[in-house]
């Protein structure tokens, strides 16, 4: 594993027996217990998760505001301090560079919150399309740790045990705090459909919070795997899978997050051509009648056709059925639409259904 | 630690034999399971079906992923445990106990290749 890098909490991980498995670049926990009584752990109480592998990449300037809204599908005009927005970059022929947030910040400065697996090619994206619009692009993911606090116990643990004054953020908003010296940032999202917060800081003072919110007793580490299947259950996308350079935001299902109405943004033409004409492919959710479970990249077929592919599959722990994403042709997306999927040598049949298999309980 | 049951034979793929005369029953090992996690799903073949040694006969699917399972032996199918399709667990509570198929050995020679314990708990060190 020496080609991978290791996040600031490697050392607690393998102390703690994690299984480790690579994911976007990194050597990262995938379990401590078990996926499921680490999802339940969430579902119900609360869990933490290190996510310091994801990037953060801060814009500065005059243009700031105008340069992110030109490479950001969602709408960030005259964003207030405090504010984060969910959205897409996507290339000019509407597919997508990567999902994040976007955080504004005090003036003119922005931070975006990309995925680990694109940190490289999403800083090569953002400088490119700079050109002519008067700002800094700072790097700063090797610099900052983070953690995600999830669950419906989440804001109590971060409360008392961390000390932070959380409880007075709105979804999808963020403080920053002056704590040990420096300051972090705290905000109310996450990626499991649970209420939660995320802490941005220094390497050590996420240490810190992993020692005190692990060493309680009362927040379970929760690995890479329960994260899957507690986004794929609420119907979140993951990069690579849901959304890619070949799945535009449309096809995902992500209208809401695509400001069509904006002056402009790259991809927007491709994108309201899209919208006018409807697209060729899906996401959708299928439910199997079996119990075999559709992986990624199995096909999925109608009369021995190939409609689809799987995006992301698994046997539902908070629903006990085997329940996927596929990107299907868009024909066959209705809901009720009879689907196969070919598992291995066989095909099992199933039904096109909504993809949120569960409800998400944000507080709002 | 990964129990390892004596008196059985073992594949490098994880899958154990117990030969009871003519017949062989497979299954897999403690160790598999523990790498597997949870699991929730066995695609097993039917009686009757001949699987061939070295060749893929079906599957274990944990929450992560899905394994092949590997015929340690050829032969022809002569039983399925169905308990498996409603409670696949019982591979993480008991996977000796807890055998997949019941096979007709079709060249008992072959078992020679397999490990015996104490190299299989060398192996999986």
């Amino acid at each position: 594993m020496e080609n991978y890098k290791k996040t600031c909490l490697y050392d607690k991980h393998v102390a703690l027996g994690a299984k480790m498995s690579p994911f976007g670049g990194f050597d990262m926990p995938i379990e401590y217990s078990t996926i499921k009584d680490e999802h339940m752990a969430v579902r119900t109480a609360c869990g933490i998760f290190d996510v310091s592998h994801m990037g953060e990449i801060f814009v500065c300037g005059p243009d700031a505001g105008k340069f992110v809204n030109h490479i950001f599908t969602n709408d960030i005009t005259d964003a207030p301090y405090g504010k984060i927005y969910y959205g897409i970059m996507c290339y000019p022929d509407g597919g997508s560079v990567d999902d994040l947030l976007v955080y504004k910040m005090k003036g003119d400065l922005y931070l975006l919150v990309v995925n680990a697996a694109n940190i490289d090619k999403d800083d090569a994206w953002i400088r490119e399309q700079a050109a002519g619009y008067d700002v800094v692009i700072d790097n700063k993911s090797d610099v900052y740790g983070q953690v995600a606090v999830q669950g419906p116990l989440a804001e109590e643990k971060v409360e008392r045990l961390l000390g932070l004054a959380v409880k007075d953020l709105a979804f999808y908003t963020f403080k920053e705090i002056d704590v040990d010296g420096e300051t972090i940032i705290a905000s109310r999202t996450g990626y499991t459909g649970e209420d939660g917060f995320e802490l941005y800081g220094s390497h050590a003072y996420i240490n810190k919070v992993w020692d005190v919110l692990v060493g309680s007793g009362e927040v379970a580490p929760c690995g890479l795997g329960c994260r899957d299947t507690l986004r794929f259950e609420v119907a979140l996308p993951l990069y690579g899978h849901e959304l890619s350079p070949e799945i535009s935001p449309l096809m995902a299902g992500l209208g809401m997050f695509v400001k069509l109405d904006k002056p402009e943004f790259i991809g927007k033409e491709a994108l309201a051509e899209q919208k006018a004409n409807g697209v060729k492919q899906k996401v959708v959710g299928i439910e199997l009648h079996d119990k075999a479970i559709p992986r990624n990249g199995y096909p999925v077929e109608v009369d021995g056709k190939e409609i689809g592919v799987v995006t992301t599959g698994y046997h539902g722990l908070s629903v006990d059925k085997s329940i996927c994403m596929a990107l299907v042709d868009a024909r066959y997306a209705a809901l009720d639409t009879p689907v196969e999927i070919r598992i291995r040598k066989k095909t099992f049949p199933g039904t096109v259904v909504k993809k949120k298999f569960f409800n998400k309980s944000y507080k709002k | 630690m990964a129990k390892v049951e004596t008196g059985l034979k073992y594949a490098e793929t994880h899958e154990w034999v117990k030969v009871e005369g003519e017949f062989a029953f497979i299954g897999i090992s403690d160790y598999a399971q523990h790498e597997l996690g949870d699991v929730v799903y066995v695609d097993l073949p039917s009686e009757g079906e001949y699987i061939t040694k070295g060749e893929d006969f079906g599957a274990v699917e944990s929450t992560k992923a899905a394994s092949d399972l590997i015929a340690p032996v050829s032969g022809c199918v002569e039983e399925v445990n169905t308990a498996l399709d409603d409670t696949p667990e019982l591979l993480n509570e008991d996977p000796y106990a807890n055998w997949m198929l019941k096979v007709k050995l079709a060249d008992a020679s072959e078992l020679d290749s397999l490990m015996d314990a104490p190299a299989y708990e060398a192996f999986c060190k």
